[in-house]
């Protein structure tokens, strides 16, 4: 049985100018963060980012690597919008493609299942078939005839996910209390790739939780890497929250020039090890001030 | 016993968009619309579902500042699954909205032109789909002629004018319940499903709410006072389901 295991580099290395890249997660929730900081440091662009909208988006935006953005909505959360995404969209430096959400989850399993199209209610009546042009809807064959909207397959070059943990075969566990719609990113994919907190030996998994735990299969992956603090600042419960004081860091880094190229140069001109060692400075720094600060 | 506020009477309101609905999923957005959502349930409405942000539904009615760790969770609701709730019409959701007009078009999306946006928001999430598929209703915290406007610039959430004009497929479960904001309670309990002023919270008049709307309001010939809190319902909301105050933080005094 294939050992699946790379670096995220090497994942990266795959990826080509013009792909149609998705993302798994959620707002600031369980996002490849690992991956989007190598796709930014190798300077892949063109790209078509299809996601349940958080700092991946934002930050792909940022450094002007993205032609198209897929998505429902854009969120940090706790921070209700992302400066960057926002400053991309009324710079009009990208296309997008705005629809529902529900409509979103049914563009994925349309491509996982090899489908052109599933019917839906949702986006009837509203804007977003305007703005979407390309958008059709489909008249049941029976009875009802209804006219329902025909979300068409959201069909992935490549997809990846951050997980908590996986193993060597590319089998992957979900700890945290949602697993998102990560399953289907990896099947509306070409290109299959598994990012976890730490990869253990075929068979273990089940040392770290319940075999309904491990929802996604070797079957939907073509490569597994461990990249600890890979969601990083998003959130990866049980292994960690989201870190707030750095989102908070990153949203200002969309004030102005001179604040993103500070953060820039601290956090996306460095190699992985470098990130992970300058958050772990600037956690440090926060802490010394605070015990400072404190009577 | 103080005076009641602004936001104490927002909060009534908000739980009574929920009356009658029975067990279904109670969604709000917004602090307010939380807080009476918990109340209706721990009053004339205790069927209702609520859900704990995340991924699971929530046997018990904490109060708003309470820690997670407080939370007694009954079942498991993971995002993927709640289109599943969405699509069946076993919701109610109180959503926010940027801006909303005459029908019930709502917009959380952007401001200006959708293809480059003035104001970039936050998209439409799941507004078309919750529109057409359950009863809907919103929360506007800041009543003016920029959030009550003649027509929204993106139409995520789907009034009545536009279902009707999508056909029957669009109406089949489509219902804008209420829209509440801060000077008043409004419906679409008229011949052609355009605003109506319901009722106007006290120490609001009717010019001021007619003041601060971009579009002509339907005003019946007496206008109701929103309702207050009962002296039970008063006690929830400051003792047990707000106790740190967080609906003054969202609706000032």
């Amino acid at each position: 049985m294939g050992d699946k295991r790379a670096s995220v580099d090497e994942m990266v290395a795959e990826l080509r100018p013009g792909m149609t890249v998705g993302f798994g997660g959620w707002g600031s929730r369980r996002k490849p963060m690992a991956v989007v900081r190598a796709i930014v440091r190798a300077g892949i662009g063109d790209l078509t980012v299809v996601s349940y909208g958080g700092p991946d988006v934002g930050l792909l935006c940022a450094t002007g690597l993205v032609k198209k953005v897929v998505y429902g909505f854009v969120t940090l959360d706790s921070i209700a919008l992302d400066p960057h995404f926002r400053a991309a969209r009324q710079a009009g430096t990208i296309e997008a493609m705005e629809v529902d959400e529900g409509m979103f989850y049914l563009g994925l399993l349309a491509a996982a299942q090899r489908l052109p199209f599933l019917p839906t209610r949702a986006g009837l009546g509203s804007d977003v078939l305007r703005v979407n042009p390309e958008l059709r809807t489909v008249r049941s064959p029976y009875g009802d005839g209804e006219e329902l909207v025909a979300m068409p397959a959201l069909v992935l070059d490549a997809a990846f996910v951050h997980l908590n943990r996986a193993d060597t075969n590319g089998n992957g566990q979900i700890l945290g209390p949602d697993p998102f719609f990560d399953e289907l990113f990896l099947g509306a994919a070409t290109r299959r790739f598994v990012t976890a907190e730490r990869v253990v030996a075929p068979g273990a998994l089940l040392d770290e939780g319940p075999i309904q735990t491990v929802t996604i299969s070797r079957l939907l992956t073509d490569a597994v890497a461990e990249t600890p603090g890979g969601a990083h600042f998003t959130s990866c419960p049980p292994d960690y929250d989201r870190d707030e004081s750095f989102q908070k860091n990153y949203a200002g880094s969309g004030a102005d020039p001179e604040a993103w190229n500070a953060f820039s140069d601290r956090y996306l001109d460095v190699d992985e090890a470098g990130y992970q060692e300058a958050v772990r400075q600037a956690a440090a720094a926060a802490k010394s001030q605070s015990a400072q600060a404190a009577p | 016993m103080t005076e009641v506020t602004r936001a104490e009477v927002v909060a009534v309101a908000c739980a009574e968009a929920w009356r009658g609905d029975g067990e279904i999923v109670a969604s709000p957005f917004g602090t307010i619309p939380a807080l009476g959502a918990r109340l209706a349930r721990l009053t004339f409405e205790p069927d209702l579902v609520l859900t704990d942000g995340e991924a699971a539904l929530m046997a018990n009615t904490p109060s708003l500042s309470a820690d997670r760790s407080e939370f007694v969770l009954e079942a498991w609701l993971p995002y993927r699954r709640v289109f599943d709730v969405v699509w069946s019409g076993r919701r109610h959701v109180m959503m926010m909205a940027t801006q909303v007009d005459r029908y019930g078009n709502q917009n959380i999306s952007c401001i200006g032109d959708w293809a480059q946006p003035k104001t970039q928001l936050i998209g439409v999430r799941g507004a078309p789909g919750n529109t057409i598929n359950h009863t809907t209703s919103y929360w506007v915290p800041s009543h003016s002629r920029r959030s009550f406007v003649e027509r929204v610039d993106m139409v995520g959430g789907v009034g009545y004018d536009r279902a009707g004009a999508a056909g029957p497929a669009a109406q089949r479960f489509h219902e804008i319940r209420v829209v509440i904001s801060n000077l008043g309670v409004f419906d679409f309990e008229t011949p052609d499903h355009a605003m109506r002023l319901r009722s106007i919270h006290p120490g609001v008049d009717v010019d001021e709410v007619v003041e601060a709307t971009a579009f002509p309001l339907a005003i019946p010939d007496d206008v109701p006072t929103s309702r207050l809190p009962d002296a039970d319902e008063l006690e929830l909301i400051r003792e047990v389901l707000d106790p740190t105050g967080l609906r003054e933080k969202e609706l000032p005094s």
